[in-house]
């Protein structure tokens, strides 16, 4: 009984096929969980200890590490608000508390609607286009109470609002826990191999053995 | 709504990035609209390098990149041919990291080379790969970048297609495949044995050294070779053009390009490819060619010349060259390329607090001075911004500094004072430089706008109140 769909167990078993022991996989397999279901939870935790041959407390041990995981439910609409020292030279401190006081909700927490989760965030390196925000993680650059009102306007109606950002990333808005709209698929046939450490011990095809080892 | 002005030489597509004037080794694509698509990278000279890298054998390639002097683009300034070179002999097999996780304050150059123009990456990988019998690849980007995984993705997909990337690339025996791996959000894990540790599926702690380099021992016990994007981007453009061609830039000490993104106060901030070594400062800020002066009617306060890490700089360090070693000795450092500009209405204070809150948020809690000592900083600093300061509290932002990075601390250039500069790294009873840079910030500003701190305490000096009790307490 696993917390994956049979689509993302085969996707869970290609990226684990990856590296040569496969605990490297828990960070994507995290954010697998989370992509499936907006937040990691107890079911994930137990099936991603199976995949990677680690017990459920290691994994929260390692997710909780990390930012990004949510080991509770969020908004649909992750708002990061970022106050580190570009933005904040530019107003980002008055730019969160219009973002605080429109939602009506201070940053940690969740709209009752369950709509926008805020969070005021470290750098996101967009520094020259300070002060900016992102929504699941996509980019709002020069940003301005105006800007975010129209942001929140799209989401709203339904809309993506991501032509508007001045980041050059448009399309979808994807839901929380959506990073990259596709995935890297490294097709059988041309796959070089995962090398894993305990069984080769000699140099690649293409490295000469003996000589140039100056190299 | 009027549409925000957008600085001259901005371009939409690739935004943050000015065409100006100059070489442009690594951003040269970013005036194409499609530049991240195969087909862009194959019609503008793309994958020639590891065509030329490819018809040598790997001790030459690795060779060409020492010569040309490729200082890593990450932070520490060290040489990749010489990195490279660290890896024991005999021990197989090696790995590569990349590390694309872009996270230091004021640094914005890898995300806009991973978006705009991932094939270059790619090639550069491959590169590295090929010289020094690096059997798999694994390109760590940071969590939060979307766009940038996406525009990799499609990338390798692409390249896997075309046969670049995974078994026999272009037909020969060189055979290696790119991973792409994603972060989750957690600045330490820049630090490149954390960097391994988030990769083996670990707590994105920084291990203990000895070892100072992967190379020795580094993604499951092997030789690795840890190098940041911009690095690694540069070296399609070497093995293509030579090692000489690029030494024809820059200086001697610091040959090619760099990208340095200047943020904050400045009439057009953005990110520039500069001839290393060569630009000084004040041409940075003040040059027609780049920012085009401290936004209107303002002056320069103080300016961060590498990252939030780096000790501050004043006015009397705009003539110094963009220059590794000369900033070293000048007492800071120019880390990652991110240049924050500040004027004089500036509250020195509260952007301390904004740096030290960061490093106090971000420590990995391994090392006890930098788990507790940021903490109590922030926690000081907080206290004094708000009217809650003791005077006795700057000598002890000091001296809890002192515990993390024992003094002298790299002042940047306090001649004034009577004190040296010393160079970078500082001391440091952390295993890794996070710590450190938390003091870097409190010295700069205490050193230099003492007295902005000072009005903050002293303004709060204990009212007396006058109580006259009548009657009989019951």
């Amino acid at each position: 009984m696993g917390f994956f769909t049979p689509a993302n167990e085969k996707v869970a078993a290609d990226i684990a096929s990856r590296y040569p022991r496969r605990r490297s996989a828990m960070i994507p397999l995290l954010h697998l969980a989370q992509e499936q279901e907006g937040w990691v939870t107890g079911p994930a935790m137990e099936q991603i200890a199976e995949l990677t041959g680690t017990t459920p407390v290691e994994v929260l041990g390692t997710g909780s590490f990390y930012e990004m995981f949510k080991f509770h439910p969020v908004g649909r609409y992750l708002v990061n608000v970022c106050t580190n020292i570009s933005c904040q030279l530019l107003g980002a401190e008055d730019l969160l508390e219009h973002v605080e006081s429109s939602l009506g909700v201070r940053a940690g927490s969740t709209t009752d609607d369950g709509l926008f989760t805020i969070e005021e965030v470290e750098c996101v390196a967009a520094c020259t286009e300070a002060p900016c925000f992102t929504v699941n993680y996509r980019y709002f650059h020069r940003a301005t109470p105006v800007l975010f009102d129209e942001v929140v306007a799209d989401l709203r109606a339904g809309e993506s609002p991501l032509a508007r950002g001045g980041a050059a990333d448009d399309g979808p808005m994807p839901e929380h826990g959506t990073l990259a709209r596709n995935r890297q698929r490294i097709p059988v046939r041309s796959r070089a191999g995962v090398v894993p450490p305990e069984d080769v011990n000699d140099p690649p095809a293409w490295m000469p053995t003996e000589a140039a080892a100056d190299g | 709504m009027a549409e925000p002005t957008l600085p001259d030489g901005y371009i939409a597509h690739a935004p943050g990035f000015i065409a100006n004037a100059g070489p442009k080794l690594i951003t040269g694509r970013f005036a194409h609209e499609d530049s991240f698509t195969l087909e862009r990278f194959l019609a503008t000279g793309g994958y020639q390098g590891l065509r030329t890298a490819l018809g040598r054998a790997p001790a030459e390639v690795h060779a060409e990149v020492r010569e040309a002097t490729l200082l890593g683009r990450g932070g520490a300034g060290f040489p990749a041919g010489v990195k490279w070179g660290f890896c024991p002999e005999g021990v197989w097999p090696r790995y590569l990291v990349v590390n694309g996780d872009e996270s230091e304050p004021g640094t914005y150059k890898d995300r806009l080379l991973m978006e705009r123009d991932p094939h270059q990456l790619i090639e550069g990988m491959l590169i590295a790969c090929y010289a020094v019998g690096l059997s798999q690849a694994f390109l760590y980007v940071r969590g939060e970048m979307a766009l940038a995984q996406e525009r990799l993705a499609t990338a390798l997909d692409e390249a896997y297609a075309a046969g670049y990337v995974g078994a026999e690339i272009c037909g020969s025996n060189f055979s290696v495949d790119v991973v792409l791996h994603w972060g989750a959000g957690a600045y330490i894990v820049g630090e490149e044995t954390a960097l391994i540790e988030s990769l083996e599926g670990n707590r994105g702690m920084p291990r203990l050294k000895p070892p100072y380099f992967p190379a020795a021992i580094g993604l499951y016990g092997q030789p690795t070779i840890v190098n940041n994007v911009e690095t690694l981007a540069n070296l399609g453009w070497i093995l293509a053009n030579g090692a000489d061609a690029y030494k024809g830039h820059g200086s001697e000490a610091s040959p090619g390009t760099r990208l340095f993104a200047v943020s904050g106060h400045v009439r057009r901030p953005g990110i520039y490819e500069v001839e290393h070594g060569v630009t000084t400062f004040r041409e940075l800020f003040y040059g027609d060619n780049f920012c085009r002066g401290i936004r209107d009617g303002h002056e320069l306060k103080t300016f961060i010349p590498g990252g939030a890490s780096a000790p501050w700089f004043f006015e009397e360090h705009l003539d110094l060259p963009l220059e590794g070693q000369v900033v070293s000795e000048a007492g800071s450092m120019l880390g990652s390329g991110a240049i924050v500009v500040m004027d004089e209405t500036t509250d020195t204070v509260k952007a301390c607090l904004r740096l030290v809150q960061f490093f106090a948020r971000e420590s990995c809690g391994k090392c006890s001075p930098c788990r507790e000592g940021t903490g109590w900083q922030e926690q000081i600093l907080q206290r004094i911004l708000d009217g809650h300061g003791r005077p006795s509290d700057l000598d002890l932002l000091l001296d809890i500094g002192d515990n993390i990075s024992p003094g002298p601390y790299p002042v940047a250039a306090f001649a004034d004072q009577g004190l040296d500069a010393v160079p970078f790294p500082p001391r440091q009873t952390t295993i890794c430089p996070l710590g450190p840079s938390a003091v870097a910030p409190i010295v700069s500003t205490i050193r230099r706008f003492r007295h902005e701190f000072e009005t903050r305490i002293t303004r709060r000096d204990p009212i007396t109140v006058a109580v006259s009790v009548e009657g009989v307490a019951s």
